[in-house]
């Protein structure tokens, strides 16, 4: 008896120990986000005072008060909205940065999803030795870094002198193979059964894949929307490459906010939080179906 | 395909056809792929061909063949050497990193630990928070009079310079493990809640430990998507170009020299022949890896089917 309880005993004890190991796991994941919320309500004053040190040396401006040390503040002395004020009243060229991510992004997204839905119905429906083919080297080509694929992409935009324009960007990013192998995955799944149901009712292809794949998909379509939102949202790579004559003016946040840094330590706290607002709020509202997303792209084979 | 059923299999064999309205549905289907395959064509696979021929020439305008005398120039270049020694260490540790504690995180976030799913949302979450809006936290806990010098000092160390040292890649590779763990965390929860639960209470009738029944089962099951999950954080671990692009711009320090760089600088050069040179060794590089992935996966599947 004696033998059980302690047993028992040292269990719960490990439960508990890992349940505040997972917790202290937990806090240092959520503290980036979290600081960067809480120290773009800072004033500008109060960010070279904490910050100084770190924004201060590129600028060579040594007129602001710098302190030794570098305070990582959780909460504001005083709550400031002025860093807002300047990104969105005094400054406006953040939120032109914004617009750029916002019109490289969402043509990519919705484009994507399209040419996807195509392909990946007839991959679900046509299972030949060609098709299967076909289907892989769509695998193979998602699986390969940037490094290899920006490198054709480059020579097409060069060739077709999409250079320095954002369709550079957009056009390999709708035809980017990522949600033609996820959606293909899911529609393999739809029984045989329903599309001979409505075969025998007299619905045509074109009616199968309206009136049954794509309702069936909304789910899946979303999911995947929201995987390659995040990715395109976060590029880097791209714009760096395509646009090299035009420099920052099509730039988008992501990249330009590495530039801002420097300069305007407080300013560039309120516009990250700007920009990490759509992904955060598609998160909050969809955790179900970004799992959902992710879970489906599991496993290679379809 | 089930109608075909009804067709004794000898018969089609001997045709080795589809009915005619097979065809025409096929015809019909294949369709849809047109708009898809044609981008493809244009985007990546025509210009992959144009770029094998790129690499084999001299230059873009005398076109003489040299063979592999790009791809050996290529493998000289020191700069290259630096770039793909780096991104090699970094992957080699932080791929092996992200599978093991992304596992051990799916493991314990599907026991019965209270508020379990608000763990799970924390540790997705840093997966859409974008890199560029947290680079400047990032900033304040490397720099030189950061808070992890602060920590290290308080701890009786001395400050480190992290991001110009040699300590920088273990900086990313934090970064790294920050915004991917949560991913991978997924993917290893639906894995291992779709191990079949009468599987597990055999073994528990008769009386395997939980010990075994981890190694000699679970971890059986899982193989296929640890192999996944190790594809997925390899091919995510060349991403990491962005965090260190954003931390410290195009001339980071030396071991934070990582390939994307090496491929701006010569895009910025416009060499086409080292560009074409480069992304086919890698291309091949990442064939050979995806193919091996591939084979272990289906020797994993036979072990199980088995």
């Amino acid at each position: 008896m004696k033998k059980k309880k302690i047993g028992a005993l040292r269990k719960r004890l490990l439960m508990y120990l890992t349940f505040i190991l997972v917790l202290a796991a937990a806090v240092v994941f959520l503290m980036p986000t979290v600081l960067t919320i809480t120290n773009s309500f800072m004033s500008t004053t109060e960010i070279s005072a904490n910050y100084g040190q770190i924004f201060e040396n590129s600028t060579g401006d040594k007129k602001t008060y710098i302190s030794e040390k570098v305070n990582l503040k959780f909460i504001p002395d005083f709550v400031s909205f002025s860093q807002y004020k300047t990104a969105f009243i005094t400054s406006p060229a953040y939120l032109l940065k914004f617009w750029n991510s916002v019109i490289l992004t969402v043509p990519i997204v919705a484009g994507q999803l399209v040419m996807a839905s195509g392909a990946a119905y007839c991959f679900a429906r046509n299972r030949s030795w060609t098709a299967n083919a076909i289907f892989f080297v769509y695998i193979i080509l998602m699986l390969m870094p940037y490094q290899v694929t920006l490198v054709p992409n480059f020579m097409v935009a060069d060739f077709l002198n999409l250079i320095d324009t954002r369709w550079s960007i957009i056009l390999p990013g709708i035809f980017s193979p990522f949600a033609v192998f996820i959606l293909t995955k899911f529609m393999r799944r739809i029984p045989t059964a329903m599309i001979e149901a409505a075969k025998l009712d007299g619905a045509g292809e074109f009616q199968i894949f309206s009136r049954i794949f794509m309702p069936l998909c909304k789910g899946t379509l979303y999911s995947v929307a929201i995987l390659i939102f995040i990715d395109y949202w976060n590029m880097v790579e791209q714009p760096l490459i395509m646009f090299k004559a035009t420099g920052d003016e099509l730039y988008p946040l992501s990249v330009f906010l590495s530039q801002v840094n420097t300069n305007d330590a407080g300013l560039a706290f309120a516009v990250a939080v700007v920009y990490m607002i759509p992904s955060l709020l598609i998160f909050l509202y969809s955790e179900d179906y970004l799992v959902e997303g992710i879970a489906y792209s599991g496993g290679i084979k379809g | 395909m089930k109608t075909k059923a009804a067709v004794p299999p000898k018969i089609k064999e001997k045709t080795g056809r589809l009915s005619r309205i097979k065809q025409n549905e096929r015809r019909l289907v294949n369709l849809f792929i047109v708009p898809s395959a044609v981008g493809m064509l244009i985007f990546y696979i025509l210009p992959f061909f144009v770029i094998i021929f790129q690499s084999l020439v001299n230059n873009p305008v005398k076109k003489e063949f040299v063979f592999l005398e790009n791809y050996t120039k290529l493998l000289e270049n020191t700069a290259f050497r630096q770039a793909a020694w780096n991104t090699v260490k970094f992957s080699l540790t932080a791929v092996p990193l992200a599978v093991v504690l992304s596992l051990v995180l799916a493991i314990v976030l599907l026991r019965d630990l209270p508020g379990k799913s608000k763990l799970r949302t924390i540790f997705l979450s840093p997966m859409m928070v974008p890199v560029a809006s947290i680079i400047l936290i990032w900033q304040v806990v490397f720099h030189y009079n950061g808070v992890a010098n602060e920590l290290v000092m308080l701890l009786g160390g001395s400050a480190v310079d992290w991001l110009k040292s040699d300590y920088s890649q273990l900086v990313v590779v934090l970064l790294f493990l920050w915004k991917n763990l949560g991913y991978n965390m997924i993917l290893f929860m639906s894995a291992l809640s779709a191990v079949p639960v009468d599987v597990l209470e055999v073994a528990t009738l008769e009386g395997a430990s939980r010990r075994q029944i981890f190694f000699r089962i679970k971890l059986r099951y899982l193989s296929s998507t640890i192999l996944f999950v190790t594809l997925m954080s390899l091919i995510n671990s060349f991403k990491i170009f962005r965090e260190v692009y954003l931390l410290t711009g195009n001339y980071p320090y030396d071991s934070l020299y990582m390939l994307q760089h090496f491929m701006n600088n010569v895009f910025r050069t416009l060499d086409y022949q080292k560009l074409s040179a480069a992304a086919i060794l890698m291309a091949i590089v990442m064939a050979v890896i995806i193919g091996f992935l591939f084979f272990a996966d289906n020797k994993v599947e036979e072990d199980i089917e088995e």
